[in-house]
């Protein structure tokens, strides 16, 4: 092929702080082309993203694009050649309409003082017709759904005269219809001649859509092959760098009183007729796109969301739960999706992280605070989850993403919980931290903890889980034994 | 016409008129010419500085600051027109006042979009210096004998006339003032990119950043443009009062973003019309007016303030705190 | 409200539910003590004779309980990354409540048993006003989602209102001379002021630091949704916060009513910018979730030693205020800088 790439990246690398996020990366994009960028979280992607927005810059490397060599490129400079990053936060403004938000770039770039509202409904009405999506112009963004504020923010790319459009994991919050859609407009992107970098971990979609798929494990290109040649199983081999064999989960009895029962849950619009038990010492997991209520289910679990009918035993004892209080008071801990906005406190110590989950228990009359010992049950968590942290007292975002994750499990952990609902447990971790939260997992399963594990890994919940409960728009349409199952069969299940 | 009961609007227009009709039954001379043309002619300092203020707002932050900058500059304006004997006609002594307002609110502007320290606490910081270097070394004496080209202004009357009782009536041409800040304001709000930004950066400043809108300098022009209103306004209070009082003016504060906040603007950014400000401004004027016809005591005044910010935001924040609970 | 700023990266440094032998070695700390060192000796080298003498160093004992109780009051609602703007206006109507008790109940001239009744009295009665305001706020903000910048800008007009309306406007006067003792007397040589101000410092410190409340206090501040996710019941911390602020700006009431053998709707206007320039200068972050009482106490320090040299140069109140503005913007930008931006 003697034609010149639109986007060609040179042995690109980049650390921080002592760690290296990309080494000697190179690959290339080809007009019209769409290329997967396939990697587990952590694996150097979003360093990627960022360089070629220009927010990064390379320590070494450079950027080429249409033949014309960058060593180092800035937000500017890359827009104006036509690379648009759609974050997954979207970056709309909620305030604004659909017009302003599809427009706005526009409307900057053009110099203009005044505003044109005629010429910017009419660019809007053009770009999204271009991708065939109808929404209309005067809603204000922030009464879209999800799936529609992506494709406003498409729209907003493809307003700029993107010639390359970079999706990062542009379908964690869509549902599978939604997906099709999604995938149907990256191929009319294609045929307009603007090449797609599709960035994600999810197998099923990348071989939908993508003709060449690079693979990077640990900030370096382990792969980089037409679509072709790759199948699901290969694909996981290379982002992980491991067959999953089989399922570590220890066995339950399975003639136990159930720890969890929940019969007929529902919420209008969201969840029907969820029923299911768990028993101590069972690992259940759950798997399903967003939009299929596995993440409501979840919350309603731990009281963050109120549901309208059914109800949820546990112990045999109904509960009420009007709030979280109520779940943790009850027994039931919750690690939630977000590490960094909903786990954590950034700022605060590692050990008061842990220890915040245990005020009650260590609070004496007068509610003074059993200090000694509230620091003392925290250190013997880190050590019990091997958490590698030398300072404890070390702000926790100090900690890398595996060790965080484990100070979240130590918070829950100390409480004794009767359940624990795990919410993506390993996103964002890197390899080796993520096979000892699966050890923990199985731990906790040993221990006769009721786990609940929600995740998209599916090797994940079928090396950890005992059953995989599959949900489809509100519902548990399928359950699986785990044993009795492989990843294939799982992303059939879930695609269907 | 579609009635909107969840907007702030509706709501405050439905208690202004609800007032209006309370106060002319309890006293029907209330409803007069007299009475409409005393309130425009005591919207008229007010409202400049609710238009400011909710420029801020609408960017996401707030000022506390403009009645020091307000007070500022029309006791110094009108010093430095006494002290060198000039006579300047009314637009000049604006021009400077003006002038004024806008270097007191780049001051502003250097820790905000500068230093990018929060908006309440850089306000209330620079509130307290402006008005203790003010009083310090500018000066602290009333300022009886305003300079003529002010006191020209305060009798430049726009409609003027007697109704049938005997009763006169006028409006300065003062209020044209506020007509035109109104105006222009609307116009930056709604017809430019700037008052676009504005909005933008109000919405979600990260994604502002992300798509290259020149935050800092949209900043900049946001505290620089209150500080020209206030300007504005605090030379008009001199000239209308005709007396230049470097205490006054400081205080209503409060009063004002209560008119702002009424009509719908949110502390958090984003949101916020003209209409809605003046709908507040409205009840505001009315309630510091002529509560005393409702034969509530003038020293109700605050707490019926006050209990109305609480009404007025904690409903909205309430259903809003309550639909997001239920969406979990 | 301005989303841009970002907090202060590592300090004023995380204070550890484990203190750390080395923490008042703590970088924040030690500037803030050197700072108010140099203020002394400034201010001292200004004029010894004056400065230096224990009736000066008495009256300063006197001075500064008043606006530092306050300070504790703004640095509670602070914490939990609030505000309370209303703290004077609450100090006001619970010392105008105890003022008019103690005027129409006992009068100047009462003595003995009665006397110490009624003030006794009117002290509950003050704290009781003070609970009320801050559950008022608490309950606000806690249940229907007003943000503390708004509830307390209305409340602390509705609380001087208030104030003003049952007031007229005017000073209530006339109170029993034993009450004179609370803003002015000495027990053992020290200050009752002082005593009343080291009593609710200590408390406010116990809280923070060794009490759950305190601790939730601090993780709410930081984050107030992992807070929810952490099971921590928002509510409760958010109205015994204000409550706590309130209570203690009713006693804050107290002591500068006891001082000015007076009562009236508007004392102290002055006092929330210079509560607010301490808990910035002591180190507490605005945004919440970081402060220490020692940093608390230095910054009241510093100001007090500011205040009266400042008063021995003659320096008018008009000049404080600038100097007290720029202070604010000068400590604001010092510890911005100082720990660079927060990265997202």
């Amino acid at each position: 092929m003697t034609e010149t790439p639109f986007v060609r990246l040179d042995a690109v690398s980049k650390s921080f702080a002592g760690v290296q996020a990309l080494n000697g990366v190179s690959f290339s994009i080809a007009a019209g082309q769409a290329v997967c960028l396939a990697g587990e979280n952590g694996s150097g992607k979003s360093t990627l993203i960022k360089i070629l927005a220009g927010v990064e810059k390379p320590d070494s490397g450079h950027v080429a694009i249409n033949g014309e060599i960058f060593n180092a490129l800035n937000p500017r400079t890359s827009v104006a050649r036509g690379i648009q990053v759609i974050f997954q936060d979207f970056s709309l403004f909620p305030n604004l309409t659909v017009a302003e938000n599809i427009a706005f770039s526009a409307e900057l770039a053009s110099g203009d003082k005044l505003v044109k509202r005629a010429r910017a409904r009419a660019l809007a009405q053009s770009v999204l017709e271009r991708i065939a999506v109808d929404i209309p112009l005067d809603t204000r963004v922030e009464t879209l759904a999800v799936a529609d504020k992506q494709l406003v923010a498409i729209a907003r790319a493809l307003a700029l005269d993107a010639r390359l459009v970079i999706m990062d994991e542009p379908t964690t919050a869509l549902t599978e219809r939604e997906v099709q859609s999604l995938l149907a407009i990256i191929r009319r992107l294609k045929a307009a001649g603007v090449a797609v970098l599709f960035v994600s971990h999810k197998l099923a979609e990348i071989f939908e859509v993508c003709e060449k798929i690079v693979v990077i494990r640990n900030g370096a290109v382990v792969s980089d092959a037409p679509a072709a040649e790759f199948d699901i199983d290969s694909l996981a081999y290379q982002m992980t760098g491991r067959h999953f064999t089989g399922s570590v989960a220890a066995p339950f009895d399975a003639a136990a009183q159930p720890v969890l029962e929940v019969d007929g849950l529902g919420r209008d619009g969201t969840l029907h007729d969820i029923s299911f038990s768990l028993r101590p010492g069972e690992v259940l997991g759950i798997a399903g796109l967003l939009g299929s209520g596995r993440t409501e289910l979840a919350k309603a679990l731990f009281g963050l969301l109120p549901v309208d009918r059914g109800t949820i035993r546990l112990d045999g004892r109904p509960l009420a739960l009007r709030g979280p209080v109520d779940a943790v008071e009850a027994g039931i801990g919750y690690v939630p999706e977000d590490r960094l906005t909903e786990g954590l406190f950034l700022t605060q110590s590692i050990l008061r992280n842990i220890a915040i989950g245990r005020l009650d228990a260590f609070s004496r009359s007068l509610g003074r605070l059993d200090r000694s010992g509230l620091r003392a049950e925290a250190r013997d968590w880190l050590g019990r989850l091997k958490v590698a942290a030398p300072d404890p007292d070390a702000p926790v975002k100090s900690l890398s993403g595996g060790n965080q994750q484990r100070v979240v499990l130590a918070r829950w952990l100390a409480g004794n919980p009767r359940i624990l609902i795990l919410n993506g447990p390993t996103v964002g971790v890197d390899i080796g931290s993520k096979t000892d939260i699966h050890g923990i997992i199985a731990d906790l399963s040993a221990e006769k903890l009721g786990v609940i594990v929600i995740s998209d890994d599916l090797p994940e919940l079928i090396a950890c889980c005992h059953r995989i409960l599959i949900m489809k728009a509100g519902r548990i349409a399928q359950e699986t034994v785990s044993g009795e199952t492989s990843e294939r069969e799982l992303t059939m299940k879930l695609a269907s | 016409m579609k009635i909107d009961w969840t907007r702030n609007e509706t709501l405050v227009f439905l208690v202004v008129v609800a007032f209006c009709i309370l106060t002319t039954v309890v006293d029907p001379a209330f409803f007069s010419l007299p009475t409409l043309f005393d309130l425009l002619r005591n919207s008229i300092v007010t409202g400049i500085f609710a238009i400011g203020v909710l420029v801020v707002l609408v960017s996401g932050g707030i000022d506390v600051s403009f009645t020091a900058i307000a007070a500022f500059a029309m006791y110094s304006t009108t010093l430095a027109l006494k002290n060198l004997g000039l006579d300047v006609p009314w637009y000049g002594a604006f021009a400077l006042s003006i002038l004024i307002g806008t270097g007191l609110g780049l001051v502003n502007a250097i820790f905000i979009a500068g230093f990018r320290l929060p908006t309440l606490i850089v306000t209330l910081g620079t509130l307290s210096a402006v008005r203790g270097f003010l009083l310090t070394f500018v000066g602290s004496q009333l300022i009886s004998n305003v300079p003529p080209g002010m006191r020209e202004f305060s009798q430049l009357i726009l409609f003027r006339g007697t109704t049938a009782e005997g009763y006169f009536y006028s409006l300065p041409w003062a209020f044209a003032a506020l007509v035109l800040v109104v105006a222009g304001t609307w116009f930056l709000l709604y017809r430019t990119l700037l008052g676009r930004k504005i909005f933008a950066i109000g919405g979600s400043e990260e994604s502002a950043r992300r798509i290259g809108i020149g935050v800092r300098g949209v900043q900049v022009f946001i505290y620089a443009y209150v500080g020209a209103l206030s300007g504005l306004a605090g030379i008009i209070h001199a000239s209308l009062a005709r007396v230049a009082n470097p205490f006054d003016l400081v205080g209503l504060e409060l009063s004002v973003i209560a008119a702002v906040v009424l009509g719908g603007a949110r502390l958090t950014g984003g949101y916020g019309t003209i209409t809605g400000t003046l709908l507040g401004l409205a009840l505001i004027v009315l309630v510091s007016n002529s509560l005393i016809l409702l034969g509530i005591p003038s020293t109700w005044q605050s707490v019926v303030i006050g209990a109305l910010i609480l009404l007025g935001t904690g409903l909205p924040a309430f259903q809003a705190k309550r639909a997001a609970l239920r969406a979990g | 409200m301005d989303q841009d700023m970002e907090k202060p990266a590592a300090a004023p440094r995380p204070a550890s539910l484990f203190r750390r032998r080395d923490a008042l070695l703590s970088s924040a700390m030690t500037r803030l003590f050197l700072l108010t060192l140099l203020i002394f000796v400034v201010m001292a080298a200004l004029d010894p004779s004056r400065f230096l003498t224990l009736g000066n160093f008495s009256s300063m004992a006197f001075q500064f309980p008043e606006f530092a109780i306050l300070s504790l009051a703004m640095m509670l609602s602070m914490m939990t990354g609030g505000i309370d703007l209303s703290i004077v206006g609450i100090s006001n109507l619970s010392a105008v409540v105890a003022a008019l008790l103690l005027s129409s109940l006992a009068g100047p001239d009462a003595t003995g048993l009665a006397a110490a009744g009624t003030v006794g009295l009117a002290i509950m009665a003050a704290l009781l006003v003070g609970g009320i305001c801050g559950l008022l706020n608490g309950l606000m903000i806690g249940i229907f989602g007003l943000p503390p910048i708004l509830a307390t800008l209305g409340s602390g007009l509705v609380f001087t209102g208030v104030a003003v309306a049952i007031t007229g406007g005017s000073a209530v006067l006339g109170f029993p001379a034993a009450f004179a003792f609370l803003g002015n007397g000495a027990v053992f040589g020290l200050p009752v002021p002082l005593i009343v101000f080291v009593a609710i410092a200590a408390t406010v410190w116990l809280v923070l630091e060794r009490t759950a409340l305190g601790l939730r206090i601090q993780m709410l501040g930081t984050n107030p949704l992992a807070a929810r996710f952490a099971g921590i019941d928002d509510l409760a911390v958010t109205v015994r916060t204000y409550l706590l602020s309130g209570l203690f700006s009713a006693a804050a009431g107290l002591v500068i009513m006891s001082r000015a053998n007076s009562a009236k709707a508007d004392y102290g206007s002055s006092y929330l910018l210079l509560s607010i320039l301490i808990c910035v200068l002591g180190g507490i972050n605005p945004y919440g979730g970081f402060g220490r009482v020692a940093g608390l106490v230095l910054a009241v320090l510093s100001l007090q030693f500011l205040s009266s040299g400042l008063n021995m140069l003659q320096v008018s109140n008009f000049a404080k205020d600038l100097i007290w503005g720029g202070l604010l913007l000068a400590v604001m930008v010092a510890n911005g800088i100082q720990f660079g931006r927060k990265s997202r």
